[in-house]
């Protein structure tokens, strides 16, 4: 880390809408340069707390500081952070050259130079061709890279993300992502990235915090979050898991609690042997072909329904059908624990 | 929605029948106009184009249409500034009596013009002690012409939202600046629409200018109602009629343009 103040600092941030708390007492701290996700579901306050660093919220308790600075009590105009929002917020009245230059117009750059900037930032995202056109005849795709120009031609500290590639089709969305993940490369800057798509949060950042009902409920890499969720609501929300209460981990793993095995660690067989091997039997609902790879759906015999994820490679043997009786076999160490106090409490995702 | 043959028929002859009623009048107001009969006989025994020239020579009906002009358009402004400042008001910020506030604007335009001209009449003479002059029927006019403004630039700014003021204050701009470049280009279409309106609502106000235009002050309506019946008189009126009507279809015709372009482009 090159700069020693976090350039995010949020202590105890909360935000209430009447009777509503969106955000509850938040701490988190973003380093500069970092790409970082807030993932979650819609109204677990994600967006809440991108709006009030951007400004546009007043928080009912708690600071903000960026690099230091306290800026909980200033206006949007007068922090250094910009937006790309969800759906975009283009001027439609304005040429996309314009749109691109009105964040150096309003701080009294010259037009010389703030066409030359602006020209300059739409090429970085391939647009230069565009720039006499209006918002409204480009395609999703471009207008949402013309955000993004909009908002890094001023050179902010840090960029704030608002669910950015939601309004994409999937094919644009993986190519926006690898985009994404280069432009932030390149420029260095800080982005805060929102988001409900876990793949999305997985895939593009150094960190990621998962919100739920207005707190953070985990914070790590994306490796961590995935291997090792702390809770039952993080393991369901990010990627699949196979989850087991407390009475089906007493009977397949011989101790309390809930417990949550991923399906790609589960293999299906007749049973396989070694020390830490748990083997559970079972019988086959449902095989679904995923192309590289195969998801079968068991019921084991313990009384709880698993996901199997098989790679379709070479080594893959069996050919299992609905009905057959079958041996589900996974590692000890594979095994997440996920205590038990949140059994109950944790919804469905 | 499919209707049958015979409920399409009735609904065109209806609709039919009406369009005569509210058009053919004003056919024969403009056939009228050139008609060489001073009583308005029907059908004209003949045609001249002497009224016509003498309308325009009339001092009395021009300066009638510079007074309407003049007080339509200051009306008209007046209502543009506290229009858009209502609009603003009431679609942005919550208060305390919001609705209550959003009913009292709109209710002048509802009012039977009468009870809004006498009441009007006796606030300026008895109640403010002001003499009633051209400013008053200004001001009568602007209390009905704001509507018009009001409606246009709230249902502009509640399909608009705060997204693009968002954007523009995240960029750096400060609230006049966002107002000057992103609000107002916004507004722009939906201002020239009621201020529209508003002015064609005023150049032909007759009975609230009844009452409150101070002697002397002659708009054109009161000018054709003074010289309706008057020997004579007639085929002028039926000139001035005809031109106040041009006047009149001008702005409502743009303004309808005006949105029908805006809810094409979106």
């Amino acid at each position: 880390m090159t700069d020693p103040q976090p350039a995010i600092r949020l202590t105890g941030l909360t935000k209430e809408f009447g009777a509503v708390t969106a955000v509850d007492h938040v701490d988190l701290e973003i380093a500069a340069g970092e790409f970082f996700s807030m993932l979650g579901p819609s109204g677990s306050g994600k967006t809440t707390v991108l709006r009030l660093i951007a400004g546009f919220e007043q928080p009912t308790g708690g600071t903000i500081e960026l690099f230091g600075d306290d800026v909980t009590k200033r206006a949007p105009f007068d922090r250094d952070v910009n937006t790309v929002f969800q759906d975009y917020a283009l001027f439609p009245h304005m040429s996309v050259l314009e749109n691109v230059a009105y964040g150096l117009r309003v701080r009294g750059i010259g037009r010389k130079e703030r066409i030359e900037r602006a020209r300059r930032a739409l090429a970085s995202v391939r647009l230069e061709q565009m720039g006499d056109r209006k918002p409204s005849q480009l395609s999703g795709g471009q207008r949402q890279r013309v955000a993004l120009a909009r908002a890094t031609v001023v050179q902010p500290k840090v960029l704030l993300l608002d669910e950015p590639l939601g309004a994409l089709d999937l094919k644009l969305r993986e190519q926006m992502q690898v985009e994404l993940k280069e432009i932030q490369r390149e420029l260095g800057i800080t982005f805060i990235f929102v988001t409900h798509d876990q793949e999305e949060a997985l895939t593009l950042s150094d960190r990621v915090a998962v919100f739920n009902n207005g707190r953070i409920e985990q914070l790590g890499t994306p490796a961590e979050l995935y291997e090792r969720p702390s809770s039952r609501f993080v393991a369901d929300f990010v990627g699949t898991s196979n989850l087991f209460d407390d009475a089906v981990s007493r009977e397949l793993l011989g101790r309390g609690g809930v417990h949550s095995v991923r399906p790609e660690k589960m293999s299906v067989g007749s049973g396989e042997t070694g020390a830490d091997v748990r083997n559970a039997p079972g019988t086959v609902v449902e095989t679904i072909y995923l192309g590289s790879g195969i998801r079968l759906v068991v019921d084991l015999d313990a009384g709880v329904r698993v996901s199997v994820l098989e790679q379709n490679d070479r080594n893959r043997v069996h050919d299992d059908e609905r009905g057959d009786r079958v041996v589900v076999s996974w590692h000890d160490d594979d095994v997440v624990a996920l205590g038990g106090a949140d059994v109950a409490s944790a919804p469905a995702a | 929605m499919r209707l049958s043959r015979l409920s399409r028929t009735t609904l065109a002859i209806v609709a039919g029948a009406i369009l005569v009623i509210v058009y053919v009048p004003l056919g024969v107001v403009l056939v009228n106009s050139f008609s060489t009969s001073t009583s308005l006989s029907w059908p004209p025994p003949g045609f001249t184009l002497e009224w016509w020239q003498r309308a325009f020579q009339s001092a009395g009906a021009m300066e009638a249409v510079g007074t309407s002009v003049f007080v339509a358009i200051i009306a008209t402004a007046i209502a543009l500034v506290l229009g858009t400042l209502i609009s603003f008001a009431l679609q942005r910020f919550d208060f305390f009596g919001r609705h209550t506030v959003n009913l009292l604007v709109i209710l002048p335009i509802a009012l039977p013009g009468i009870i809004t001209g006498i009441a009007l009449n006796n606030f300026f003479r008895t109640i403010m002690g002001v003499p009633l002059s051209i400013w008053t029927v200004v001001i009568a006019h602007a209390t009905f012409c704001i509507v018009t403004v009001f409606n246009n630039v709230i249902a502009r700014l509640r399909r608009t939202g705060t997204k693009l003021e968002e954007a523009s204050a995240d960029l750096g701009a400060g609230v006049w600046t966002t107002f000057r470049l992103v609000t107002f280009p916004q507004l722009r279409s939906a201002l020239l629409a009621g201020g529209l309106l508003a002015f064609a609502l005023s150049f032909d106000e007759i009975i609230v200018t009844t009452f409150t235009a101070g002697s002397g002050v002659t708009t054109l309506p009161i000018f054709i109602l003074n010289n309706m019946f008057r020997p004579n008189q007639a085929p002028i009126v039926s000139v001035i009629a005809v031109v106040l009507v041009l006047v009149s279809i001008i702005p409502i015709w743009l303004a309808q343009r005006l949105s029908g372009d805006e809810q094409q482009r979106r």
